[in-house]
């Protein structure tokens, strides 16, 4: 009597072409530039990024374009103990939300160049870019943030932001 | 006018890593027919099947109801199939309710699942879709933070998040379903556990699980003919919010503590953590219990640790929480959320065999999903409401 | 029950492949315009749900980003089926049932372009026994159409002849993707793709999204001067199995329309989802529709497929007819699944 079969192996490839948008495109556009763009709500007024194209409160197309600093605050952050199967960065390494100034919404990023037990809420840090000649129109065009030796923000400052 | 709804069949299945003993048609079927066994049913006797499961990557299978429509007893029905995230298996129930409610279907069987060993889970979510932000770090990384935020805003001590994962894997050891059995679980094994994604401990996140859950839902009359007591629905919500929006507050999230507010005022709850006797929260991290605690409002904002801590969300204290073991001791994603609604049916039928709250007559069901932005709750009673 | 109608409906035109916009971007205009046709403010609606497809997006929690395009804060009652938006639309008529909302947002989007739609949809296939063979969507049509053949009196020349009518209605249609003029014969003298399937028996591959404003009783009559009445509406499902159902015929099809109400009374208009010109010939016979109705004014699939929204476009376009004066009692259709596997029924009526 054989083994019964508890499992097939079906291996499944599928290639999509993803569309970035209007939205997605006009601020990779901007990275290719070494700026970072986001996008403004006509009714609240509050900057978006990366942008969407819509305002996700009011539900109303975005358009208006916004440059933000790449110096943002740290709001929070983890530290990944995890290796990423998609992301070649030594363990363990720091995930944090980053509260960009004059954007109204953190963005996702690492922080790099510096111990991990320094960094802590409220940390200033500033973006980290590809060599000027390697920018390009993708994500990467930012490798990472690091410290920007400012005073750290205060608390109450992006607290409404967590 | 809305009919009465009542749950008169709760089935589920072990749930376990790897469920290599049953294909995914075996693993709904497992927990269904125990459901229509607990109803006193049969195939023949439900209306329409609502199933509910996260995304269809972690099978490997688009729209798998299609399929397992012949294994549910669904040809010549109504079958749907519903996908809320996280959520799911919570807002798979409310649409179960919501067909008996609507006076559409008189039973109406309701399945939800998922079978992660079927394909690569962590693969799954992590598609690099190529202009998205490169970072990606899994849900412990995307959770972490928030819990870091918690931590700091209510400056709890930092041994709360051990406290809970112990608790729950203790009461896992009195469900028979339960997919973690840690009998030796203690603060200090959990301390010493690796640091996964600083804030969680490897020991504070839940595990990843193949596993199916089921129940029967029917109207007033139906319940007059089920076999056993049934659980009385005594008020259904469900609540989502965006993505990123200017003022979200992940810690505590508007949408969560709205839709709280407006199953307490259909159940006629003024004071939760009196009136409520049991809570089954979705808590797939250990830290997330005194979150969800004031975000349902069992307690200030800055102190559900303190009912953590003071031991009232022990299964002998006076608001005892996930008496099964939760999330954090079975988690087959589609199904903890209609895990934790069912685990409030079983408790206010006083069904809950060793894991049973002396006198629980009011009950919590909670789900939640994406990130903490989509919400999914019901409560019941052992009183028709 | 209690009355439920359709009080408005928008669609992005078809195409084969928005290249621009993403799916947020290609909802956006559709939900505000649906909702502004509506006369009914956006934080005012009661309950809103969408129907999508992750495999068809290529990413998981694909609808989670739809949201942006809703304006969901403060925060709303939402749901999400991974089915096309007539089911959408079906879970958003229960929820009216329950009395205590009076209105309901329902969206759908079905970008079928980004991957390879042929392999997407094997996958929807039993992953034990079929999909490992990666049938295809059209060969399995070509399966049923030859069971419609051989064991019916239809002919090629009535499959060509849905396809030519199919196409030539399109052209008045200004969301259609593929509108043409030819003979029934001119069909006939082009190749096969798959046997017995001819090109224009198949649907075009397209992008589109659509979006359905529903409302209750009093509300409707407020809103709306000829709001489209929801009588009955119903969906079944049959065996997933080609081989073990009769594919000539589609008994859930028909069990649907029966528990719909669709023969009570004559039909002006049907909107049928049929991807394949020989599927409408089973629909029609299946939904008891004869000469007296006129079937797929739009163009139907054939003119435009958006797969996930396909369904819920039907619905709209019977509803557009009632709510411009043009029918009285409309019937419109949605299916899932290979070989018409599951089937939705609807029944429309002006007042």
């Amino acid at each position: 009597m054989s083994e019964p079969v508890t499992s097939i192996r079906r291996p499944v490839r599928l290639e999509y072409d993803f569309t970035a948008g209007r939205a997605m495109s006009r601020f990779l556009l901007g990275l290719a530039e070494g700026r970072i763009l986001g996008q403004g709500c006509p009714e609240c007024a509050r900057v978006y990024l990366p942008p969407r194209g819509t305002c996700p409160t009011c539900g109303v197309p975005a358009e208006e374009e916004v440059e933000v600093s790449p110096r943002g605050t740290v709001t929070t952050f983890c530290v990944v103990n995890i290796p990423s199967q998609v992301l070649v960065v030594p363990v363990p390494y720091v995930c944090a939300n980053i509260l960009l100034d004059g954007a109204d919404v953190p963005i996702f990023h690492l922080i790099q160049e510096c111990p991990i037990e320094e960094v802590r809420m409220g940390l200033r840090v500033e973006a980290v870019w590809v060599p000027a000649g390697e920018l390009k129109a993708t994500f990467e065009s930012i490798r990472h943030f690091r410290p920007s030796d400012e005073p750290d923000a205060a608390y109450d400052s992006y607290r409404e932001h967590l | 006018m809305a009919e009465r709804c009542a749950v008169i069949g709760v089935g589920q299945t072990k749930h376990a890593a790897k469920r290599g003993d049953v294909s995914m048609p075996g693993l709904v079927r497992e927990a269904a027919a125990r459901a229509l066994e607990d109803a006193g049913l049969t195939w023949r006797g439900i209306d329409a099947v609502v199933i509910g499961k996260a995304p269809d990557m972690f099978e490997g299978v688009m729209m798998p109801e299609l399929f397992l429509a012949d294994a549910l007893g669904a040809v010549g029905k109504p079958i749907m199939r519903v996908h809320t995230a996280g959520s799911v298996g919570g807002s798979t129930a409310l649409v179960a309710a919501y067909l008996v409610q609507a006076g559409v279907h008189e039973r109406v069987l309701t399945v939800a699942f998922e079978k992660q060993s079927e394909s690569n889970a962590m693969w799954a979510l992590t598609i690099s879709v190529p202009f998205q932000p490169p970072v990606v770090a899994g849900a412990g990384g995307y959770f972490a933070p928030h819990i870091r935020a918690y931590i700091r805003r209510s400056e709890a001590p930092a041994h709360v998040g051990m406290l809970v994962a112990v608790k729950d894997r203790l009461n896992a050891l009195r469900n028979p379903y339960a997919h973690l059995r840690l009998p030796d679980i203690s603060l200090e094994q959990v301390a010493a556990s690796p640091m996964l994604w600083d804030p969680i401990r490897y020991l504070e996140a839940c595990p990843s699980s193949d596993g199916a859950c089921a129940m029967v839902l029917t109207n007033g009359d139906g319940a007059k003919r089920s076999p056993g007591a049934p659980a009385w629905v005594w008020g259904t919500a469900m609540r989502s919010e965006p993505v990123i929006a200017y003022g979200r507050d992940q810690v505590n999230p508007r949408a969560g503590r709205e839709c709280a507010a407006d199953l307490y005022g259909q159940a006629g709850i003024t004071n939760p953590r009196r009136e409520i006797d049991v809570a089954a929260l979705y808590v797939p991290f250990s830290w997330y219990a005194p979150m969800w605690l004031e975000n349902l409002g069992f307690a200030e904002e800055g102190r559900g640790w303190k009912l953590v801590e003071d031991g009232v969300t022990a299964i002998d204290g006076d608001l005892p929480v996930n008496p099964s073991g939760g999330v954090l001791s079975s988690n087959p994603i589609g199904a903890s959320g209609m895990l934790r609604f069912a685990e409030a049916a079983l408790q206010v039928q006083g069904r809950a065999g060793e894991h049973q709250v002396d006198g629980a007559r009011v009950a919590l069901g909670h789900a939640y999903g994406g990130g903490s932005q989509f919400f999914a709750m019901w409560i019941v009673g052992s009183e028709k409401p | 029950m209690r009355e439920v109608a359709i009080v408005s409906f928008a669609q992005a035109p078809s195409v084969r492949r928005e290249t621009e916009r993403n799916e947020v971007e290609m909802l956006t205009p559709v939900i505000a315009e649906a909702i502004e046709r509506s006369a009914i403010s956006r934080k005012e609606i009661g309950f809103t749900i969408s129907g999508s497809s992750d495999y068809l997006a290529g990413q998981p929690f694909s609808f989670v980003t739809a949201l942006d395009a809703v304006g969901a804060w403060p925060p709303i009652r939402e749901s999400h089926v991974e089915m096309d938006g007539a089911w959408a639309l079906y879970e958003a008529w229960v929820r009216l049932q329950i009395g205590d909302v009076d209105s309901a947002l329902v969206y759908a989007f079905g970008k079928s372009s980004p991957g390879d739609l042929g392999e997407v949809l094997a996958l929807q296939l039993d992953p034990y026994y079929l999909a490992p063979l990666w049938p295809d969507p059209v060969s399995l049509a070509a399966l049923q159409a030859r069971a419609l053949l051989e064991s019916t009196g239809y002919t090629e020349r009535d499959m060509a002849e849905v396809a030519a009518r199919s196409r030539r209605d399109a052209q008045s249609n200004p969301n259609a993707q593929v509108a043409s003029d030819f003979s029934v014969d001119d069909l006939l003298a082009e190749p096969y793709l798959v046997s017995p399937l001819r090109k224009h028996d198949c649907p075009p591959v397209s992008d589109s999204a659509a979006a359905v404003v529903l409302a209750a009783g009093d509300l409707a009559r407020r809103v709306c001067e000829r709001p489209a009445w929801v009588r009955g509406i119903d969906h079944r499902i049959d065996p997933h199995y080609p081989g073990v159902r009769n594919l000539a015929e589609s008994p859930s099809a028909a069990l649907a329309a029966r528990e719909a109400g669709v023969g009570d009374a004559p039909v002006d208009v049907a909107e049928v989802h049929a991807p394949f010109s020989h599927q409408e010939l089973i629909l029609r016979d299946a939904l008891g529709l004869d000469g007296r109705t006129a079937i797929n004014p739009s163009g139907g699939a054939l003119a435009a497929n958006p797969v996930m929204a396909a369904g819920l476009i039907r619905i709209g376009e019977a509803a557009r007819r009632i709510m411009e004066g043009n029918a009285r009692r409309a019937v419109a259709h949605a299916t899932s699944g290979p070989c018409l596997q599951q089937n939705l029924v609807c029944v429309l009526e002006g007042d």
